[in-house]
């Protein structure tokens, strides 16, 4: 089975790469891109019956830190 | 008195800091990050520069879930004494002994130069040799410097005295130009700035060399 993770800074929390990322869309004349916000997705494959709360205590410990980042995970 | 030095896999400050901390006097052991313990009767542990595995993920994540930061974790539980320089100090944020969390530069560029610190507070082991004011020229060398912690953190931290070192000119976008804290125990310090590198005459500056001979000098006194 397979586990997509999502992993966002929080908001407010400053996104400098983010930003780059918003100017740059600016000066190549991309007009009207107010924000851009970069997170990661991670992919997991998983053995079959690994549990929701299992992936959950993966972004817990280890891929997402929580004083700065959320997450988002979707099975299957 | 006795010091330990962990070693990531792309640890590359952990001679630099071994050299400061013998220099000073220490007696010190390098652990490897698979070790699960730290040696018998170590005083304090020194979590060195570098980037620990690639840093991949977040930098110092993957090193503070390694065997070796659970003995440190462990050791500072039980109230023993313990830095981390520059991807020390994002590994010690990682394991939650001290707060906050060290972000990407604000200006997304890599900066390897010396900077003024000014110490805050000199009520600590490794601030004894400075005086509260003093202004310090330290290297430092990072990507990902910029300390963030939420607002109520960053007041208990400056309420508590906790804030040891500050930037005099803010180069990484860090919250209240904080450079360098201490844990609310005051015995574990965490700092981008590298002292290590600026403790010997042959470095172009000396003014780090107090941070070894206070650490040495009180434990060896305890």
């Amino acid at each position: 089975m397979k586990a997509t993770v999502h992993v966002m800074l929080k908001t407010g929390v400053l996104d400098p790469q983010g930003e780059a990322v918003r100017h740059a869309l600016g000066a190549m004349g991309f007009e009207g891109v107010n924000g851009v916000r970069q997170g990661k997705v991670i992919e997991l494959d998983l053995a079959e019956g690994t549990s929701e709360a299992d992936v959950a205590a993966m972004c817990e410990k280890l891929l997402a830190n929580t004083v700065i980042e959320s997450y988002r995970v979707e099975l299957g | 008195m006795r010091a330990a030095v962990v070693v990531f896999p792309g640890s590359n400050c952990d001679r630099d800091l071994a050299v400061a901390l013998e220099a000073a006097g220490a007696d010190v052991t390098m652990v490897w990050h698979k070790d699960t313990g730290l040696p018998d009767g170590v005083d304090i542990v020194g979590v060195p520069g570098g980037f620990s595995f690639g840093d991949y993920l977040r930098c110092g994540a993957i090193a503070a879930n390694s065997p070796i930061c659970q003995a440190v974790k462990a050791h500072a539980e039980r109230g023993g004494y313990a830095f981390g320089i520059c991807n020390g100090f994002q590994v010690l944020t990682e394991t939650g002994i001290l707060p906050g969390v060290l972000l990407r530069n604000a200006g997304l560029k890599y900066i390897c130069k010396s900077v003024g610190l000014n110490v805050q507070s000199t009520q600590m082991i490794f601030t004894e040799g400075y005086s509260t004011g003093d202004v310090i020229d330290i290297p430092i060398a990072h990507h990902d410097g910029n300390y963030f912690a939420d607002e109520t953190t960053l007041d208990r931290l400056e309420g508590d005295d906790r804030v040891v070192f500050t930037y005099t000119e803010n180069p990484n976008g860090s919250q209240r130009d904080i450079a360098g804290i201490v844990s609310d125990n005051r015995r574990v310090l965490g700092m981008m700035p590298h002292p290590e590198r600026a403790s010997d005459s042959g470095h172009g500056g000396k003014d780090g060399q107090a941070f070894f001979r206070a650490i040495v000098g009180q434990l060896t006194a305890a």
